[in-house]
């Protein structure tokens, strides 16, 4: 009887207190910042690394500036487990602090804040995934995705490829097979592969795999009766270690595999051993720590015991896609700052900034990331700034990059992104902005 | 003391057979129906509205579908979340494919689709019982995800894959898409929720509900008896589908805006499996207890350490949630197997001696 008592007792304090917040709004020095992360679950391989860059470029940018020209960043972070359920509730519970913008890391949960979040005026900084289509601004004013996007990736990775065949007229009668996640994410790419296939001639086989991938017998089978020139891959998670394992063990070489730039890290390599040597990703950013930025993480971050993660980890190429991604937001906010004034600024005044962004090779050079990215410019129409891509290769210990910056084809990505604009917007039932007003 | 039924005749079938036929028992209830219509649009934000109370409406709907086929037809499913993704899918190709069709007809046309759908997989419960028929509906599950997965005419040819809901109104108020307020949405989930609680009420106590329980209790015996399986059966399955249906039309329009194959994973077939076990085996209050505790929890567990002011990693807080929320689930199931509507009973029938127990 007593364990009921108990037990009620427990359900009653679960029905009331359950979802009571401790509301902390955040201070007027202060700009808030949601981190929805995902360090547990089949994708926490991806999803660490990229905390951590983001956690320790803005304790960096607070320990040795005290902030962005004075206002410190808050963050909080939520775990998402890169479910989307999971990653609404987050952002609902985080919303009542005020954030200015959103970093959903997840395609799907992009979706399901992108049409949120133009009406809580927060911006959705997807940088490099989500809805390609929101890249257009008349359409989708509240949502980033530059540097570039899927469609603009695989389209410089089909170049990549003819550069390597010797040309994209060789690239006719060519197999290539894209191995995709089955999900959102890993569907974005198909249009564009098809698309170029039809253009270039080569035969495009897609694959997928479905969720969370640790089980990919039948894919490789196929591809092994394929026999294919090119592989490339989209995947996340748990998925990239067991496909790049499998693509060794049926033999495939691996310098004729690319994956794309969330399918290119340590630990997607690390455990398939030697066999994983020559195998490619795309990227828009180097990896590695030779740079004055992670000079600065350790001296001000690390050295006084304030990392997320550990130091030996730093430099992985999803560490420091959240150091990028951090240090475009923080540029972003700068930017809305030379207008609104070094405040706590609001979204709206967010939003502007980030249209504006101008990150010029100056500027790279000076926070220390010289060669590190690419410059970019973003506009009004404009939301991905068609940035260009690298290819590194990992050569059993190390990422090295093996290419010079490729360009995606703009003159095909450009006007699908503007045509499926269209459609997606209206889906929402929004209207087109004038740019041209925009000021 | 105050809730004593003496003195209370029932001097007609009608009031003998009534829903509830103790007045106490109208009362409450008809005073929680109008509280919970009033009280959270006026009171609650839009987290408790949109992260908490309209996900919990819809997963109650849901497992009070699973409730009716496993709770009350003994007939146990595995394929919940691939009939609220046809559900959910039905209602999404309705509502693109004509604009001007009632949201709300919509839903109920895309759960008799579900329905359907479920008549067609319950077909295997006339020669297959218990685990092996859950098995059975495990192949509907993954059959539907695969399909709708599969054939691009489902998302209208979306390359994303994602199903997004479309805005709509009811009487002129949005109820759907990026504009709809979420108390719009909470009230029209609830009076779906409500009106389907009142349905399910009635059936379970009138022919189809008792021969759906002789059908669970002892199948032979409800054969010789002249309950027909056959339609029995597959009448749960279509019922419980149907509400399935619905659930899931409502998960991507009024809970989650848009949404993937992945949404309606096997996962989500065992959460609501779940809720209906914790809540109590063929209860209609069960499911919505059930679905109170599944949803209400983690969120309390999630939020605990904030209350209590400790700042932990947010991997660790997440580990500790799952752990504690497995104790719990083990914990409760030792204590109380027959479920949360089994506690509330209890508690009605001390309430009947209170304050003078003998």
């Amino acid at each position: 009887m007593r364990s009921r008592t108990a037990l009620i007792g427990m359900l009653s304090a679960a029905l009331v207190a359950g979802p009571l917040l401790a509301a902390a709004v955040a201070q007027p020095k202060e700009m808030f910042i949601p981190l929805l992360v995902y360090r547990t679950g089949a994708y926490a391989p991806s999803g660490i690394p990229i905390a951590n860059g983001f956690v320790d470029y803005f304790t960096l940018l607070n320990e040795r500036d005290g902030g962005i020209n004075g206002i410190r960043v808050a963050w909080e972070e939520c775990e998402t487990q890169y479910d989307t359920k999971q990653g609404v509730e987050c952002y609902e519970r985080l919303k009542s602090k005020n954030p200015v913008l959103v970093n959903p890391y997840s395609t799907g949960i992009t979706y399901q804040l992108i049409p949120k979040a133009s009406v809580d005026k927060v911006v959705v900084f997807s940088m490099g995934y989500g809805n390609t289509a929101a890249a257009d601004g008349r359409w989708f004013p509240w949502v980033f995705s530059f540097p570039t996007t899927y469609w603009s990736q695989a389209s410089a990775v089909i170049r990549y490829i003819g550069q390597q065949e010797g040309g994209l007229d060789k690239l006719k009668a060519k197999k290539i097979v894209h191995v995709f996640h089955n999900s959102p994410y890993g569907k974005e790419a198909n249009t564009t592969l098809e698309t170029l296939a039809r253009q270039l001639g080569f035969e495009l086989t897609l694959l997928a795999v479905d969720h969370p991938g640790q089980e990919q017998k039948s894919t490789w089978l196929q591809v092994r009766r394929i026999n294919p020139d090119w592989i490339f891959m989209s995947g996340w998670g748990v998925m990239n270690q067991v496909a790049v394992k499998e693509a060794a063990a049926i033999g495939f070489k691996m310098d004729h595999f690319i994956g794309n730039w969330w399918s290119a890290n340590d630990s997607d390599v690390v455990p398939a051993g030697d066999g994983a040597k020559g195998y490619k990703g795309a990227t828009f950013h180097a990896p590695g720590t030779a740079f004055k930025v992670h000079q600065d993480i350790v001296k001000f971050v690390y050295d006084k015991g304030k990392g997320g993660g550990k130091k030996e980890e730093m430099g992985a190429p999803l560490y420091n896609r959240g150091v990028v991604n951090a240090m475009l937001s923080a540029e972003a906010i700068r930017t809305a700052m030379t207008k609104y004034g070094n405040k706590a600024l609001t979204g709206e005044q967010v939003r502007w900034g980030f249209e504006n962004l101008n990150l010029t090779e100056a500027r790279l050079d000076q926070l220390g990331m010289k060669g590190f990215t690419h410059p970019i410019k973003v506009t009004c129409e404009d939301h991905e700034g068609n940035g260009p891509i690298l290819v590194q290769q990992w050569d059993g210990t190390k990422w090295t990059l093996v290419s010079d910056w490729i360009a995606p084809m703009r003159e095909v990505v450009r006007p699908k992104i503007e045509a499926a604009a269209i459609e997606e917007g209206k889906k929402l039932g929004y209207t087109e902005r004038d740019c041209a007003k925009e000021k | 003391m105050i809730y004593r039924e003496a003195g209370q005749f029932k001097t007609t079938y009608a009031s003998d057979q009534a829903v509830f036929p103790i007045v106490q028992d109208r009362v409450v209830v008809a005073l929680a129906v109008v509280a919970a219509f009033v009280v959270p649009p006026l009171v609650a934000d839009e987290y408790w509205l949109q992260a908490v109370l309209i996900p919990l409406l819809v997963y109650s709907l849901a497992a009070l579908g699973l409730n009716l086929l496993t709770g009350y037809a003994g007939q146990l499913s595995l394929g919940t979340g691939g009939f609220m993704a046809v559900g959910a899918y039905a209602a999404f190709k309705l509502a693109t494919a004509f604009p001007q069709l009632n949201i709300i007809l919509a839903f109920l046309l895309s759960g008799a689709a579900a329905a359907a759908i479920g008549l067609v997989f319950g077909i295997p419960s006339l020669r297959i019982k218990g685990f092996y028929l859950a098995v059975a509906t495990l192949a509907a599950q993954f059959f539907l995800i695969w399909l709708f997965n599969k054939v691009p005419w489902f998302v209208n040819y979306a390359s994303s894959g994602t199903i997004t809901a479309p805005p709509r109104t009811v009487f002129g108020v949005m109820v759907s898409g990026p504009t709809a307020t979420p108390q719009a949405r909470y009230v029209t989930a609830l009076a779906l929720v409500a009106v389907g609680a009142l349905v399910a009420k009635n059936l379970v106590r009138g022919r189809v509900g008792r021969s759906w329980m002789a059908i669970r209790d002892r199948d032979i015996a409800a054969e010789i008896i002249g309950v027909r399986p056959l339609r029995t059966k597959l009448l749960a399955f279509g019922i419980s589908s149907f509400y399935c249906g619905v659930a899931g039309a409502e998960l991507v329009f009024l809970y989650l805006g848009s949404a993937e194959t992945l949404a309606f994973d096997i996962s989500l077939s065992f959460l609501i499996l779940f809720m209906v076990i914790i809540g109590g085996l063929g209860s209609v209050l069960g499911s919505f207890l059930g679905a109170a505790f599944i949803v209400l929890v983690p969120i309390l567990l999630t939020n605990a350490p904030h209350l209590a002011g400790l700042a932990l990693p947010v991997a660790l807080q997440k580990q500790m949630e799952l752990m504690v929320f497995g104790g719990l689930i083990i914990f409760f199931l030792i204590v109380e197997p027959n479920g949360l509507a089994r506690l509330w009973q209890i508690a009605k029938e001390k309430l009947r001696l209170w304050p003078f127990p003998h």
